[in-house]
């Protein structure tokens, strides 16, 4: 049965169950509703919710086991020697699902009957089949592929029919019993009210569970990667020249440096821009100016990063190629350490001006009435009173806008070039973490390697680092804030 | 003894569209403590922050009239805010030491207006500051210490330091004791009977009992007049105007 | 007490109208200060103009294209050699049964208007038509086998580079150096615009055609990637919505205030601030190794932003539900309402308009998020046209922010321009969602 299907059903049991809840409440009060313990549609609602939360529940879990089930068992099916030397296990299982994948597709479209699939042999011409149903097969099928895929789909006919049993059962289940409880006194309110919170709970939890799988997700494959690349040669590494064939060397200190450098370079930009134009905006400008200005200063924020990485690409990079580093003697790269540091640093503009903004703000009118009442000037009261006073909050800013620098992707992609160097010079092309974990990540690559595991490990770095900033920065605001409130 | 600080003329303010003070006249003499009382949005701390021109920070406020001290308008173009300021010294309702140490707190006025020429010319007004604010013998061994850190009578005491410290020639202060406890209240009120030997004190100030015991004169605000002006003792016993008589037998307030 | 006199003694007895030398540096200082912060104004509003001007320029042209009109026989004999009409026969013929059409239609115009050009041949000639032409021919015929038999006019897409030098990006020197035109292909251009059968207007196919290869970037459409991302945006909408209100509801209404609170609250200030890629190596791990859903596909996408805006949507619900007073909440509890009706009945309902608010510009967000979603294979070429959904939900697709990037890694300089117009559409979607957010904001703002 289709999941649409299922879908289907189950709700129009859930709705079912919510009108026959709510008759036969109302019918055992003798329909006067108000001898009932709650309003007739939290009766409806408890049937509803009884019927639909644990049938979807087992069907999210079963959707998510499944596979791996399926696999698992099939996997073992392969015999060694199907394995030739310049595959692996888990490719040979991708094509076993290809071909499945494929067989169903033959089905589906009336090619061949669903009996006569499983009875296929390899002789009987399954590329030409799958060629007349739209799916393309790279080579003629393995006598072990076949056989694992023909068991593939049957075991997975056979777990969609006991899921599609199971979840039906369960929600049919659930709507009896919650309907068999249905009496005139039975707090209907306080036990919806009670399925609502867990709701709720369930839904706040979500976001622990995120940061739960990006760990785990990355810790995973970064402990198989330090299993095959000594963990120190990642860290303390000076080269990266990841090589296919094997041998690569995949030291993390080139992209390290090249982050860094780019994020400084933004930061150098972002920082003064963004703190004196928070200062002007906050202390010099009018209300008219403020609202005029203000606004268009944080369009610089709401413009998608590939947006600032094209500009690199096409506008900034040519300039500064053109009128600084041929002139000067310094490289003919187009995108440089200079390139993305300024079109990052553009794009940290508004980031660094409106929480700047708003910590200024946070400082009280009764100090600057302090400091312009001893005869101090706006720019005196700002520099000796306001930014010290604001500082930690500033600070706080600083660390947040270095965070989203060194997690910066787009500008970096189109902007730094692909070239891991540790170098001084700005207008030399260089890569960065991000730029390493795209191009390890994209492309066709097995998933195996070292060269495509290090993207893990190179994602787990960043992601420490960065919570690291974060987790300081929002700190330091937080105490902050707590001080002028 | 006796000659005249400060001298307004037909004073005027407007807050936007609001008229916060129409036509005072008053002449505030110096080496007193003058206070200005009456009920809350009466115009008294308006026109006390007209005379160190506190008002020019509020974007929405204008000033009419002219406020003389020591006979030169104020309000004249060529007058710069800045030096005013630190001819007119200010403590406010809440204490507010900036968030740096006690000594910074105090030099702060010095350090800006270029006041010491070296280092031991510097901590020699730090100390006479604090301590004419009568805060010397406490602060003297933390002075490295954050003003924050101080009690509120503390605070204020330091903010009539940093306020002492430029060398004003008057002390306004808006009613610097509302927001402490009785015996603070007590201390910064026996201050400013001392200040009195060497500055022109203004006090805005929302209870009677304060006015009667630290000024000489007292001023009447009501709903942005000026009622009555004259030697505090007169005002409180024999009010000349219906309104003044009102408020200081409580029927107004 | 000899320092009651000092500040008399240390008093510089000076009026007020002369200005000190003092005051008069240091007002200097002061106008110096705050030029420093119209300078970072300045260049801050700069930097916008310039990068929109930019983004404007180049990108403005690709919404104009240019076409050459032809009078096409379409001989029976070759594109319905049955002759009955069949679809699944006329189906059978291929691009290469067309192209011949074109290039003698080509021919016998040229003919016509007399047009030769010395060193032209007519297979070169046949140049100055896109590569993609045929194709589109063979749609129309198709879509309509009525036109077998006859000869009809067509507008077929002239090559990028004839595009390219009525636009300005390409000229007589550079084609002279350019493998895909010459100059006497530009001559030809310019005798057929004369004729009136050439000219350049305006392009609907940019918007609702599919991406096409390398060598035909003037075919190149953002329908695809505008589809992909519209399901994206339907998948966030629908599970981020409910799923962020739930757990503001919860943190801000219900939770105890302890630890563990705490610890979500970090967490969910934290996850706004993690790199964008992470979220992609996250929907790579989970959603298409583990949990083996396709690659490409606008579910995994849609996933994979919907919890990138889960903390946007959650900030500005909580914001939204803090904002309302509590005299709400002990009034409806008041009259006897219960927590969960006091919230679900009165909060909610007043804190509808910053839930909204909020919600707009946590999609606008996701719209242009591009980094997460190269990790999770969208950066593929797609030709098809994703299925309607659900079922078009787990199909291939592209997204805008992802179709830009993968022109702008394409050899040939004219998807610069495509990618540039491609950008601006995706601008042209920001704009209308986050002024719907400041409309709504002005419209039902309360202040309490």
């Amino acid at each position: 049965m289709p999941l649409l299907w299922l879908f289907a059903i189950l709700l129009a049991l859930t709705l079912a169950g919510y009108g026959a809840g709510r008759r036969r409440a109302v019918a055992s009060a003798g329909g006067d509703i108000r001898r009932l313990h709650s309003r007739p549609i939290y009766y409806g609602l408890n049937v509803a919710l009884a019927a639909l939360v644990p049938a979807l529940l087992v069907l999210f879990v079963w959707l998510l086991i499944q596979p791996v089930v399926v696999e698992s068992r099939v996997s073992g099916l392969i015999p060694e020697i199907a394995i030739s030397d310049s595959t692996t296990r888990s490719l040979v299982m991708s094509d076993v699902r290809r071909l499945a994948d494929g067989l169903d597709a033959v089905v589906e479209q009336g090619e061949i009957g669903s009996d006569a699939v499983q009875g296929l042999q390899v002789g009987d011409e399954i590329r030409a089949l799958l060629g007349r149903a739209g799916v393309a097969l790279a080579s003629d099928v393995q006598p072990a592929v076949l056989a694992a895929a023909q068991r593939y789909r049957m075991i997975s006919a056979r777990g969609d029919l006991a899921r599609s049993i199971a979840v039906l059962l369960l929600a049919v289940a659930g709507l009896v019993f919650a309907l068999s409880r249905i009496s005139r006194d039975f707090r209907a309110r306080n036990r919806v009210e009670r399925a609502v919170l867990a709701l709720l709970i369930g839904a706040a939890s979500i976001a622990i569970l995120t940061t739960g799988g990006i760990v785990l997700s990355m810790l995973f494959e970064t402990v198989n990667f330090f299993g095959q690349y000594p963990a120190r040669d990642f860290f303390f590494g000076t080269t990266w020249s990841p090589n296919f064939r094997g041998n690569s060397q995949l030291g993390i200190l080139p992209l390290l440096w090249g982050t860094l450098y780019i994020s400084f370079i933004a930061l150098l930009l972002a920082v003064p821009v963004g703190l004196f134009s928070a200062i002007y905006l906050s202390e010099y400008a009018g209300p008219r100016v403020r609202t005029l200005i203000k606004p268009l200063i944080e369009v610089l924020a709401g413009i998608p990063t590939i947006v600032y990485g094209l500009f690199a690409l096409v506008t900034v990079g040519p300039l500064l190629r053109d009128y600084f580093a041929q002139p000067l003697g310094l490289g003919s790269s187009g995108s440089s350490v200079m390139t993305a540091g300024l079109v990052m640093g553009i794009m940290l503009i508004p980031f660094v001006s409106s929480l700047s903004d708003d910590v200024i703000n946070a400082v009280p009118q009764t100090m600057r009435d302090g400091s312009y009442a001893l005869g101090a000037t706006k720019s005196e009261t700002i520099q000796q009173v306001i930014v010290p006073a604001a500082l930690p909050g500033i600070v706080g800013a600083i660390l947040l806008a270095a965070s989203r620098a060194i997690g910066e992707t787009m500008i970096v992609v189109l902007g730094a070039g692909a070239a891991a160097k540790l170098d001084l010079n700005p207008f030399e092309a260089m890569t960065t973490i991000t730029v390493k974990i795209v191009s390890q990540l994209t492309g066709d690559t097995d998933f195996a390697s070292p060269e495509t595991m290090v993207a893990f490990a190179l994602g787990l770095t960043l992601f420490v680092i960065t919570l690291a900033l974060n987790v300081v920065a929002l700190i330091i605001v937080r105490k902050y804030r707590e001080q002028y409130e | 003894m006796d000659e005249i600080k400060i001298s307004a003329q037909d004073v005027n303010v407007f807050y936007g569209e609001t008229h916060a003070l129409q036509d005072v006249n008053v002449k505030i003499r110096d080496n007193t403590v003058t206070a200005f009382i009456g009920p809350s949005g009466c115009g008294k701390s308006t026109f006390l922050r007209c005379i160190n021109r506190m008002n020019d920070t509020i974007e929405i406020c204008r000033v009419k009239g002219d406020i003389l001290i020591d006979a030169e308008d104020i309000y004249d173009r060529q007058v710069d805010p800045v030096q005013l300021r630190a001819k007119v010294g200010m403590v406010f309702q809440k204490p507010n030491p900036f968030p740096k140490s006690i000594y910074d707190n105090v030099a702060y006025g010095p350090r800006i207006h270029g006041l010491a020429r070296n280092k031991p010319e510097l901590d020699e007004i730090v100390e006479k500051s604090l301590r004419r604010a009568a805060l010397w013998d406490e602060a003297k061994d933390r002075l490295g210490q954050p003003g924050t850190g101080l009690s509120g009578g503390q605070q204020q005491r330091l903010c009539i330091a940093r306020a002492v410290a430029t060398a004003p020639e008057v002390l306004l202060m808006d009613e610097p004791c509302s927001a402490l406890d009785p015996i603070a209240t007590a201390q910064i009120e026996e201050l400013i009977d001392e200040l009195r030997q060497n500055y022109c004190v203004v006090i805005v100030t929302h209870s009677m009992q304060q006015a009667a015991r630290v000024s000489q004169h007292t001023a009447f605000f009501h709903l942005g007049h000026l009622v009555e002006y004259g030697e505090t003792g007169q005002i409180f016993t024999n009010p000349q105007d219906k309104r003044t008589e009102s408020y200081i037998t409580g029927r107004i307030g | 007490m000899t320092d009651i006199a000092l500040g008399r003694a240390l008093r510089l007895k000076t009026s007020l109208l002369d200005q000190s030398s003092r005051t008069r540096k240091r007002n200097f200082a002061e106008k110096r200060f705050e030029l420093y912060g119209m300078a970072a104004v300045a260049f801050g509003l700069l930097a916008l103009v310039v990068l929109l001007t930019t983004i404007l320029g180049n990108g403005l042209s690709s919404f104009r294209q240019t076409f050459v009109t032809l009078q096409i026989e379409l001989p029976q004999a070759k594109l319905d050699k049955s002759g009955t009409g069949d679809l699944e026969a006329i189906k059978k013929v291929s691009t290469f049964g067309y192209a011949p059409l074109i290039d003698t239609a080509l021919e016998q115009t040229m003919a016509q208007l007399g047009i030769t050009i010395d060193g032209l041949s007519a297979k070169q000639a046949a140049g100055i038509i896109s590569k993609e032409a045929p194709a589109k021919l063979r749609d129309a015929v198709i879509a309509n086998p009525a036109l077998i038999g006859t000869v009809h006019e067509f507008r077929l897409l002239a090559n990028g580079r004839i595009d390219g030098y009525y636009k300005g990006a390409v000229t007589m020197v550079s084609a002279t150096r350019d493998a895909n035109v010459s100059p006497e292909l530009l001559i030809l251009a310019d005798a057929l615009k004369a004729a009136g059968l050439l000219a350049t207007s305006l392009n609907p196919g940019f918007i609702t055609d599919s991406d096409a290869s390398d060598q035909r970037p003037e075919a190149a459409g953002l329908g695809v990637a505008i589809l992909g991302s519209l399901y994206m945006m339907m998948i966030v909408l629908v599970l981020a919505l409910p799923i962020g209100v739930a757990a503001s509801i919860y943190l801000e209404e219900f939770a105890p205030k302890n630890r563990w609170t705490d610890v979500i609250e970090v967490n969910i200030s934290n996850l706004a601030a993690v790199p964008s890629i992470v979220f992609g190596i996250l929907g790579l791990a989970i959603f298409i190794n583990f949990a083996g859903l396709p690659q490409s596909a606008p579910i995994v996408g849609g996933l994979v932003l919907t919890l990138m805006t889960l903390p946007t949507i959650i900030i500005a619900t909580r914001a939204s539900l803090k904002s309302v007073p509590p005299s709400i909440r002990d009034a409806a509890l008041g009259v006897g309402a219960s927590k969960m009706q006091a919230v679900f009945h009165h909060v909610l309902p007043l804190a509808a308009p910053g839930i909204l608010t909020g919600t707009i510009i946590g999609l606008a967000q996701a719209l242009g998020e591009t980094a997460p979603l190269l990790l999770i294979g969208m950066v593929a070429f797609v030709k098809e046209f994703p299925g309607a959904p659900p079922e078009g939900f787990f199909d291939p697709a592209s997204a805008l922010p992802v179709q830009i990037f993968n022109w702008t890694q394409r050899a040939d300089p004219a998807f610069v321009e495509r990618a540039s117009g491609a950008i601006i559409v995706l601008l042209v979607f920001l704009i209308a969602m986050n002024t719907v957010a400041v409309l709504l904001r002005r419209r039902f703002e309360r202040r309490w």
